[in-house]
């Protein structure tokens, strides 16, 4: 066998670990701990004070300037009800890219702090657990166990979809029609 | 070397439809009594250079089918054939065809082959009668008779061709076009040399060269003509026919020369094409103009716009290393300098701010230019009588808002059209010329551009709208409304008054959309009728959708930016004006008039608000969509111009808000929406 093959068969091997394998960015919010898909997130930025945007839910803390664009931020800890945190200039910002439909949005999610890039092998995902009406889990994908620490993965697609936004929507069209 | 001819294909195409609207207008504008041969050239010319454009690229069904239209139009530029209405209905309806088909073209779909079929064969068909009607009076029959006789007699022309010096960079090529002229007769071409300059000083790019052409053998001029067309503008080009003479051996019959009337004809003949070709010249540079105006998925700009542009990035340059130079070693005493150069930098930024919006204008003939066809098709459909006017064409508008303002002024018109304007016999019998006008009418007022449609038809029935409303559920039958409102009423979905549906009009679908349409581009639309006399409607749009000129606003840490145009007035607040309302909060006494007050504070919710008691703050009068109110604010901050940004790109449409803008520290502010507010308030 020619040296050639030999390195065909190790990308070969290289990308069949890939297609197995994706990256997660990880990130606490309380004691928690998340994780998204990495190659949706656009970047990490530091807190920075918003406009509010009046009569939202609580949680979608208002809009700010992203390069030219207006981006949308939403406090995680106050989406998933675990109490509200101070905002330093330590307080991390995720943008985030969503895909809903045909549009893509961008939006930042406050999170504690970002902790880790972690690989992790499809298998190894579990499907999350049915808590009942009690938990939410309709954000997360699956959880999945590092270092013994379980690292719950979010859906983002679902977690960008605003309250509202699209059934406001929706109810926008069923009046046009 | 092989060009791929794909890549010129959009320009083609672009050029093609500018042709085929031109065409279109053209025809429109041909008054059967007297006609206007600039007129037909224009029609001719574009046609032309449709089958020209298209036999290059292939497309032998587009310039076949040209041809067709083409010869008929040439009989018509030759005074050959006479224009009736038949005819130029039959060529509105071939330049529809041609339009489907380029359109099929350029889409890579198939083209329609039964109706380029039924278009060619009424073309041939207008082709084959005889070209001047028997009754007009035998003496043109007998002149034009003479003329096609006198055309076969020729034996030859010689021509002097004299090319300008930039004729090569116009990418065409003489020799080519001597190789097209010898294959309609036996060609000798003399070079004349004379203004080839010394080696030194040639540049092989210039054409320094003319010829003298003698071409024998009986040739028509217009397929002379054909061959220099394009080069028309870019040479000194004369032609005289020379008619057979004992030296020539010349297949033209010289039987026929002792005619008397013969000889003469063609000599008138050459003098008449000279002016000719003039007038054809400045058509076709009138035609580029147009183009220029007007402009689909791209916009063609002038080039002093750009240079302008150019100019002014420059001087922008200059300021901010003038600015940095400051910044780099700044001591107090610097500061009037810097002063200075941030004013400076203020004014180069507007000037190259309003450079730009500059180009996205357009004017608005571009929507309205379609009109004139739509009131042709409608109002010989209907038998009505219809004049149809436009004014302030050159009204220039936002490239967006003319894109989008479009289908809803179609919509417009076709009521106006179908609706408004009365059969010519009711007209008379109301004491009404027969004959309707529908009047489009586009001006600027302020940092508005209101056009209007209007037609002096029989207006809006207020109890006929009433009665329908309440017989459709859409309102009670004891609410009382203003006129106003019940014109509106038009304006909810489902409605329509026409007795019977036609294909033009009625079904009640529209009006809504028109009105959506016009306010999702942050206009407003208004109806003002009077029944038996006419109605008119109109519709108020902001002159561009990106910028904005704004009043900020302070509520408590909040800053809100007020469309300046919306705003009426800004006061104080006096306690003895102010008027409590049970269940509908408070309102202001403004002379005479009780406005609401809407406290921003509240229906946005802020809790950092500064001042709660109205007599603290300030009261921004402002209007939306016919409806007044105050809104109790902080403070006024300052009036800037601010780029609209997107709320709903990431995120949702807000009520109350249209948008939002960045400050000049970076931060975001939200534009208000005064009708969305008023709304809001209501609730």
């Amino acid at each position: 066998m020619s040296q050639n093959d030999e390195m065909k068969d190790t990308e070969q091997a290289e990308k069949r670990v890939l297609a197995d394998q994706s990256q997660f960015l990880s990130f606490t919010l309380g004691t928690e701990e998340y994780g998204v898909d990495i190659l949706r997130v656009q970047e990490i930025r530091s807190w920075e004070p918003v406009s509010r945007i009046p009569n939202v839910p609580h949680y979608e803390k208002g809009v700010v300037n992203l390069r030219g664009s207006i981006v949308p931020i939403i406090d995680l800890r106050e989406r998933f009800d675990l109490g509200r945190s101070q905002y330093t200039p330590l307080t991390v910002v995720v943008v985030l890219q969503a895909r809903i439909g045909e549009k893509s949005r961008v939006m930042g999610v406050v999170v504690d702090a970002v902790s880790d890039v972690i690989d992790v092998d499809k298998k190894s995902i579990q499907s999350s657990p049915n808590f009942g009406a009690k938990v939410s889990t309709e954000f997360i994908n699956g959880l999945v166990s590092i270092n013994q620490r379980m690292v719950m993965l979010l859906d983002v697609d679902k977690l960008l979809k605003l309250d509202g936004v699209d059934s406001l929507m929706g109810m926008n069209d069923d009046d046009e029609n | 070397m092989s060009i791929d001819m794909a890549q010129f294909h959009q320009v083609f195409f672009e050029e093609s439809f500018e042709g085929l609207d031109a065409m279109e207008s053209g025809l429109l504008n041909l008054d059967m009594g007297d006609v206007d041969v600039d007129e037909i050239n224009t029609i001719f010319r574009a046609a032309h250079s449709i089958k020209g454009g298209s036999g290059t690229f292939g497309f032998t069904a587009v310039s076949d089918f040209t041809h067709v239209m083409e010869t008929l139009l040439d009989e018509m530029r030759d005074g050959r054939r006479q224009i009736t209405q038949v005819a130029v209905d039959v060529l509105l309806g071939s330049v529809d065809c041609l339009r489907e088909m380029l359109h099929a073209i350029q889409d890579g779909g198939a083209i329609n082959q039964q109706s380029v079929g039924l278009h060619k064969l009424a073309l041939d068909r207008e082709l084959n009668q005889i070209p001047v009607a028997e009754s007009a009076n035998s003496q043109v029959v007998s002149v034009h008779s003479s003329a096609v006789q006198t055309e076969q007699q020729i034996a030859g022309w010689s021509i002097a061709f004299s090319p300008h010096l930039h004729l090569l960079k116009t990418g065409n090529e003489p020799l080519r076009m001597f190789r097209e002229l010898a294959t309609l007769g036996t060609l000798s071409v003399t070079a004349d040399l004379q203004g080839l300059p010394d080696l030194y000083q040639l540049d092989p790019e210039e054409c320094h060269l003319s010829w003298k052409l003698a071409l024998q053998g009986n040739v028509p001029v217009n397929e002379i003509d054909d061959i220099f067309d394009w080069v028309e503008e870019d040479c000194d080009l004369a032609k005289q026919a020379i008619f057979t003479s004992v030296d020539t051996p010349s297949s033209a019959a010289p039987a026929i020369v002792n005619e008397a009337t013969a000889a003469k004809m063609p000599v008138d003949e050459v003098e008449s094409t000279a002016p000719d070709s003039v007038v054809a010249v400045k058509e076709s540079k009138k035609d580029e103009q147009k183009a220029a105006a007007k402009g689909s998925s791209s916009i063609r700009v002038d080039t002093s716009k750009i240079d302008t542009l150019i100019n002014m990035v420059g001087e922008l340059v200059i300021t901010q290393s003038m600015l940095s130079l400051i910044g780099e070693h700044f001591e107090l005493g610097k500061l009037d300098q810097l002063k200075n150069g941030l004013s400076q930098l203020e004014r180069h930024t507007r000037e190259l701010q309003e450079s730009v919006m500059n180009i996205r204008m357009l004017p608005i003939s571009f929507v309205f230019s379609r009109f004139p066809r739509l009131a042709h098709d409608i109002s010989s459909k209907l038998g009505k009588k219809i004049d149809l006017k436009l004014v302030g064409e050159h009204t220039e508008v936002d490239k967006t808002v003319v894109e989008l303002l479009s289908d809803p002024l179609v919509h417009l018109v076709r009521n106006s059209l179908d609706h408004g304007i009365e059969m010519p016999d009711v007209r008379l019998a109301a004491g009404k010329p027969e004959t309707g006008t529908v009047t489009l009418e586009a001006y600027h007022r302020g940092g508005n551009i209101v056009i209007e449609v209007s037609d002096d038809g029989k207006g809006l029935d207020k109890d006929k709208l009433r009665a329908k409303a309440i017989e459709k559920g859409l309102i009670e039958t004891d609410t009382i409304l203003t006129d106003k409102q019940t014109y509106e009423l038009i304006f909810m979905p489902g409605f329509s008054t026409a007795e019977k549906l036609t294909d033009i009009s009625g079904r009640g679908v529209g009006m809504d959309v028109v009105r959506r349409n016009i306010q999702s581009l942050g206009g407003n639309i208004e109806i003002i009728s009077t029944l038996g006399k006419g109605s008119t409607i109109a519709i108020h749009l902001p002159l561009t959708l990106a910028i904005l000129d704004g009043q900020s606003v302070a509520v408590g840490d909040e800053t809100y930016i007020v469309p300046l145009g919306a705003i009426i007035e800004s006061l104080n607040i006096k306690e003895e004006r102010v008027n409590r309302v049970v269940g509908k909060g408070e309102t202001f006494l403004l002379r005479g008039q009780y406005l609401p007050i809407v406290r921003m504070h509240e229906i946005f919710n802020v809790t950092s608000v500064k001042h709660t008691k109205l007599t603290e703050g300030l009261l921004v009068v402002v209007e939306g969509q016919g409806v007044r109110c105050g809104l109790f604010v902080d403070d006024l901050l300052g009036q800037q111009q601010v780029v609209i940004k997107s709320l709903e790109a990431n995120y949702r449409r807000v009520e109350g808000v249209s948008g939002a803008t960045i400050l000049g520290d970076g931060s975001v502010a939200l534009i208000l929406d005064i009708p969305g507010l008023v709304r809001l308030a209501n609730q």
